[in-house]
């Protein structure tokens, strides 16, 4: 493995002085499951290395009226873990708890999967349907960033020189809302997503009507996709099929996926469209309070 | 070159110290350094769980873990499952299940179901099935691995009641 | 469960497996695991291309890199001629493994070794192969087995020409061809039999490439002393086979060569060549110290063998009641980046379950730009059968005739004349199909007994339809040689060495049939795998061969053991030999005197010499294994997605020594098959670079996606064998894909020729088929 240098500041100020100083030669380190294997095999190649698991902020997990802070170097099984989380943030919980086996759930972190910014990232689609915010920390002070804005493309994020992600806010649940995060993966546990679909809605009173709707896809395009417009069709409309599948279809008109080894085109936006309506559906049954 | 670094933990109950440079991962430290070969390498990138260890109380792939991460841990191996006399429930179980062929997996299997048996003492099929999902067999087709499992679930049970 | 097997005391019985303590608490020690005094760690520096000639080679800057103390390249090797030697599984031409070891003037394949550097440890070995230069001159690739057989198509070998096998009688051209070998079997009169069929059915196949994936990479560590004598240390099936590559590649004679086995994680046939023992040799001749290589797994599928990807097709004729007239079968795989894939079998398997009165066989040997194949577990019977059994399938619908009685009108039996010629004697496919007759997963519906999948990966939505699928298969057993030693220890016990790597617990069954000769239980003995010079030579571990011939062995040994027994009894009792025997572990001798094994044994050196028991085998009356399974699936219609509900294998066992690791190599066996029906395949990209190098994408089934494996072991004795075994561990791998594709038939209407029958491939078919 390249050689490099290894620091475990104990101040956010700290951390942020080290990774300003040094550019892009140094790279934050969390869970280390994307980050280790990246510089063992030389897609990566930092002179330091800058532990920020030590960091309390980037460490909180609170749920309250207000919302939920989740620290940007939490690791994945603490926030499947939560019970609340499992309840009003259901999607985060769906999508932690695939990621990778339960070793790698030990140590990955939500905010490490969203810095790694890959396209097909399992964390991103349920952080955006549930309206997540970045807190941004850097030299020139913090900033804060709509999730659905943060990857600009594959492997790259909004993050300038020296900034480092601190925590992620969710707004709290409204009343008769529900969420899910689904993927397509080709055996049952371990692949990276060839389609995932994140939802939330938010049913009226009656538990009939979608009061509102936020739809992401994952792998079909160069980032993660807030397919916006899929969501806004659903304002108002009734929860049925009928319906679900018009926003599916509306999800598969912006999805851009490519032919890999994973799957190719055809079968990813049909893929887009199946997932959709699927997920909705779950969703809509959370909301209800039947699943 | 950076410098080494000096990491003290506490491995298999008993305190420890090492020198290592950054870039050693602690599953490098653990065999070539400590000489403690139980744990083994199959992937290098967290998809066979045979380099499985107990990290600060969870079961990690110590493949993607630096070595200098483990200042202060609490960390067990494979070296510290059997008790001083005799064998752990999951060991003796693997062996009368005739849960391994070849072996090179069963340290990683053994320190995985034991971190489920402590969360879970009373799994299904599928819940074994699914915290396995990252350990690879490719000799036995995790069959009698499963049974294994439920069969110490079982011993565990029975001795916990006496 | 194996049916009951009251005859014996020890066999038959699951005693723990002798090894099992050191496998369970992490002591075993494998090849990497090895560490010797002022040892050197190694790496290897591999081709970037798939095809290219290597113009020259620099190392002078990884050299001179502090901390490396040794750089080598196939100049470093002797230069050897063409020279083939057999190695048990295969005949091998030696120059190829040492041009696979490192390439001599070309590479090709992706990954294939260029050069390789010792150092002080694995980061600066690492370092040092990124510093040597290679200047190569890319050529074009070609990279499927159709394209490569074709005239214009990028030729790997200037002096490849097809050389013709069996019945073949092709004349080697002048040109280059990628065909190596052409192999042709026959028999009977194949116009004849088609015209006579009431209905025939030919259909082409595609399989993809496709690894082993056993857990632990390759490794080997060597010690070339100053007084000449060259040790490898290595995880291996066979340590007199990688003596002899290592004599052959190093040009020493095998007096100068010991090969230590270390335990092995894992082999399925794809560590029986030497790929690091030369290098890691030739490294510490040059830095006079010790050289430990050890692969990653990236390494092991990119430059080690996994068995070909091929194309096929089938012709079967059958007559209005099923029974079949006449068969064709056209089979070519891809050999890799060296001629010498598993054609050779492929071609004697492909008929073998059948009687045909009119056959014929042409199989390929074909050069592409990938990896050279080696053995996986039966190799080329999984993809015959996949086309032979599928067709079957469709022959038995069109018919409308049970599968299961297509297969018993036209099982082989005893006396059964193959299309390569070789004759049957007493074997077990009936029997084998009517256990999955008279199972409980054949006569139960379609969802009892399956498996529910719980937790993340289980939802009830979506369009799901099941279907069950059977299919049948066959593998040799091999023969081969193999000696044992068995000392008898004055408390009644014995010391068994041998030299069979134990790869599945095979030590333990061997130890048991010692023991049943003897009298004495299992755990009364204690079985050693040992070196090249602490035992006689020993073939491979593989070809299902271990617990036959190891097991003659150890039971030739048993009987001499016996033999010294009686002398001595008779001289303790003063008495004539004639008058001493051998039953049931006592030694009886005249007027009611007998002794215990134990008794006797406790005695020995009070009396005389150590008693030492030699046992050696080389009997080629192995007894061919029939397997037969079925498979219930559920396919999501919308996703392409299949699960596998529940599985049933059958198989004739011969006698099941040690049932439990009988059954388990049909489990294991039947999962492998499983991930390469549904999921295993190389990606190659455009320039011919394999994108799926590691256990993420190359895609071996978890723990989480396969139910319980249900076996019935059925037990024909093998009449060549004194306790009738037949060997097991490999025709289980056989019957999977093509159980597999049936069954998907059967719940959606599509048939899927080509493997994988990955979740793209099936919906594309799903959605065409609509």
């Amino acid at each position: 493995m390249r050689d490099f240098e290894y620091d475990a500041p104990k101040a956010l100020t700290d951390t942020i002085d080290l990774l300003a100083r040094n550019g892009d030669a140094a790279r934050p380190l969390a869970g280390g499951t994307d980050l280790i294997d990246q510089v063992r095999t030389g897609r990566l190649k930092p002179d330091l290395v800058v532990d920020i698991k030590q960091l309390d902020e980037l460490n909180v997990l609170d749920v309250s009226a207000a919302g939920l802070q989740l620290g940007a170097a939490v690791p994945c099984y603490r926030i499947y873990d939560d019970e609340q989380i499992r309840s009003n943030y259901s999607a985060l919980a769906d999508s932690t708890q695939i990621i990778g086996g339960v070793q790698i759930q030990s140590r990955a972190s939500v905010g490490g999967n969203l810095c790694n910014s890959g396209p097909a990232a399992d964390s991103i689609p349920a952080l955006i349907a549930l309206g997540a915010t970045c807190l941004i920390a850097g030299p020139n002070g913090e900033r804060e960033l709509p999730v659905e804005k943060f990857c600009i493309g594959p492997g790259q994020n909004a993050l300038q020189a020296g900034e480092l992600l601190v925590e992620l806010k969710f707004p709290a649940p409204p009343a008769h809302s529900g969420s899910h995060y689904r993927r397509f993966i080709p055996r049952n546990e371990m692949d990276i997503a060839v389609v995932g679909v994140g939802a939330a809605v938010t049913l009226d009173d009656a538990g009939e009507t979608i009061v509102s709707a936020r739809i992401a896809l994952g792998a079909v395009g160069p980032t993660p996709i807030f397919a916006q417009a899929a969501g806004d069709l659903l304002a108002g409309k009734a929860a049925t099929d009928e319906n679900f599948t018009a926003a599916a279809e509306a999800a598969q008109a912006i999805a851009t996926p490519i032919d890999d080894m994973r799957g190719t085109k055809e079968f990813r936006l049909h893929l887009v469209g199946v997932f959709t309506q699927r997920v909705l559906r779950q969703a809509v049954a959370r909301a209800r309070g039947e699943a | 070159m950076s410098s080494k670094r000096i990491v003290t933990c506490n491995i298999n109950g008993r305190p420890e110290e090492f020198l290592c440079q950054s870039r050693q991962t602690l599953l490098e430290v653990l065999r070539d350094v400590l000489d403690m070969t139980g744990t083994k390498e199959g992937c290098s990138n967290g998809n066979c769980g045979a380099c499985t260890v107990q990290f600060n109380g969870r079961p990690v792939d110590s493949c993607l873990v630096l070595a200098v991460e483990a200042n202060g841990a609490e960390i067990e191996t494979i070296e510290s499952v059997a008790p001083a006399e005799g064998l752990d429930a999951l060991q003796n179980a693997f062996l009368e299940e005739a849960a391994l062929q070849c072996g090179i997996c069963t340290p990683g299997f053994i320190i995985q179901a034991r971190a489920l048996l402590n969360e879970n003492p009373n799994p299904t099929e599928e819940e074994i099935r699914f915290y396995l999902a990252g350990n690879l067999c490719r000799c036995t087709g995790y069959d009698k691995i499963v049974r294994a499992v439920q069969a110490a679930a079982q011993s565990r049970m029975a001795s916990a009641t006496t | 469960m194996a049916t009951a097997e009251k005859k014996y005391k020890v066999i038959g019985t699951r005693p723990i497996r002798h090894d099992g303590v050191d496998k369970v608490t992490g002591r075993a020690k494998y090849g990497a695991d090895l560490h010797l005094t002022g040892m050197l760690y190694g790496a290897i520096l591999r081709s970037p291309h798939a095809h290219a000639r290597i113009k020259s080679i620099d190392t002078s800057k990884a050299e001179a890199l502090p901390g490396v103390r040794a750089v080598v390249t196939n100049a470093d090797l002797p230069q050897i001629g063409s020279k083939i030697a057999d190695l048990g599984e295969g005949m091998f031409n030696l120059q190829h493994i040492s041009r696979i070891a490192l390439a001599c003037e070309k590479v090709t394949y992706k990954g294939h070794a260029v050069a390789a550097v010792a150092a002080d440890n694995i980061h600066i070995a690492q370092e040092a192969t990124a510093l040597i230069e290679v200047d190569y001159e890319p050529l074009p690739h070609v990279m499927d087995v159709r394209e490569a057989m074709r005239d214009d198509a990028p030729i790997l070998h200037e002096d490849v020409r097809t050389e013709a096998f069996a019945s073949a009688t092709d004349e080697p051209g002048d040109q280059p061809t990628n065909i190596a070998k052409h192999f042709f079997h026959e028999k009977g009169n194949i116009e004849e039999g088609f015209s006579a069929a009431h209905l025939v059915l030919e259909r082409e196949f595609t399989t993809a490439t496709v690894h082993q994936g056993y857990i632990e990479p390759h490794n080997a560590t060597a010690l070339w002393n100053p007084d000449g004598q060259i040790t490898v240390w290595t995880s291996t099936q066979g340590t007199f086979v990688v003596r002899e590559q290592l004599s052959g590649l190093l040009q020493e004679p095998i007096s100068k060569i010991k090969v230590v086995p270390m335990e092995i994680g894992g082999g399925f046939g794809g560590k029986i060549v030497a790929y690091l023992p030369p290098v890691a040799a030739i490294l510490s001749k040059k830095s006079g110290r010790p050289v430990q290589l050890v692969m990653d797994r990236t390494e092991v599928l990119e430059a080690t063998g996994p068995t070909p990807g091929s194309y096929m097709k089938v012709k079967i004729g059958v007559d209005s009641e099923g029974l079949i007239t006449a068969a064709d079968a056209y089979i070519a795989f891809e050999a890799g980046g060296f001629p010498g894939s598993p054609i050779p079998a492929a071609s004697m398997t492909v008929f073998a379950c059948y009687e045909i009165p009119n056959g014929r066989v042409n199989g390929y040997d074909v050069c592409v730009n990938k990896p050279a194949t080696k053995a996986y577990r039966a190799p080329g019977a999984t993809q015959a059968a996949f086309a032979v059994e599928s067709v079957l399938d469709e022959i038995a619908e069109q018919l409308n005739i049970d599968p299961l009685e297509l297969r018993l009108k036209n099982a082989a039996v005893e006396g059964t004349r193959r299309v390569d010629g070789v004759e049957f004697a007493r074997i077990g496919m009936r029997e084998t199909v009517e256990a999955i007759q008279q199972s409980d997963h054949w006569k139960s519906e379609i969802g009892d007994g399956a498996r529910h999948i719980e937790g993340p990966a289980h939802y009830d939505d979506g369009n799901k339809r099941c279907g069950r699928g059977f299919a049948a298969g066959f593998w040799f057993n091999a023969g081969l040689k193999s000696a044992v030693t068995a000392t008898v220890r004055t408390d009644g016990t014995v010391a068994l060495l041998e030299g069979s790597t134990d790869i599945g617990g095979s030590r333990a069954g061997i130890a048991m049939q010692l023991a049943e000769t003897l009298g004495i239980t299992a755990e009364e003995v204690t079985p050693t795998v040992v070196d090249t010079d602490s035992i006689g030579y020993t073939d491979v571990t593989g070809g299902s061969r271990v617990t036959f011939a190891t097991g003659w062995a150890a039971y030739e040994a048993a009987l001499d053991i016996q033999r010294q027994m009686v002398k001595r009894a008779a001289l303790i009792w003063d008495c004539n030999a004639d008058d001493v025997c051998y039953e049931d572990g006592r030694i009886v001798g005249p007027a009611d005197k007998s002794f215990t094994f134990g008794e006797l044994a406790a005695q020995v050196h009070k009396t005389g010499e150590p008693i030492i028991g030699r046992g050696s085998s080389d009997h080629n009356t192995p007894g061919g294994a029939f397997a037969a399974h079925i498979v219930d699936v559920q396919v999501d219609l919308e996703t392409g997605k299949v699960e596998i509900l529940r599985f049933t294998a059958a198989q004739d066992v011969g006698t099941a020594i040690h049932p439990a690791y009988v059954e388990g190599q049909i489990q294991g066996a039947a999962v492998q098959g499983i991930g390469w029906a549904l999921n295993e395949e190389y990606f190659f990209d455009d320039a011919g670079e394999m994108r799926n190098a590691t256990f993420l994408d190359y895609r071996i089934p978890t723990c989480y996606d396969v139910p319980m494996i249900e076996t019935i072991l059925v037990e024909v004795p093998n009449p060549g064998h004194p306790y009738g075994v037949r060997g097991v561990g490999e025709v289980p791998i056989v019957p999977p894909p093509a159980a597999i594709a049936n069954a998907i038939y059967a719940a959606t209407g599509v048939r899927m020729p080509n493997l994988p029958i990955s979740p793209p491939n099936l919906l594309h078919a799903l959605l065409e088929n609509k």
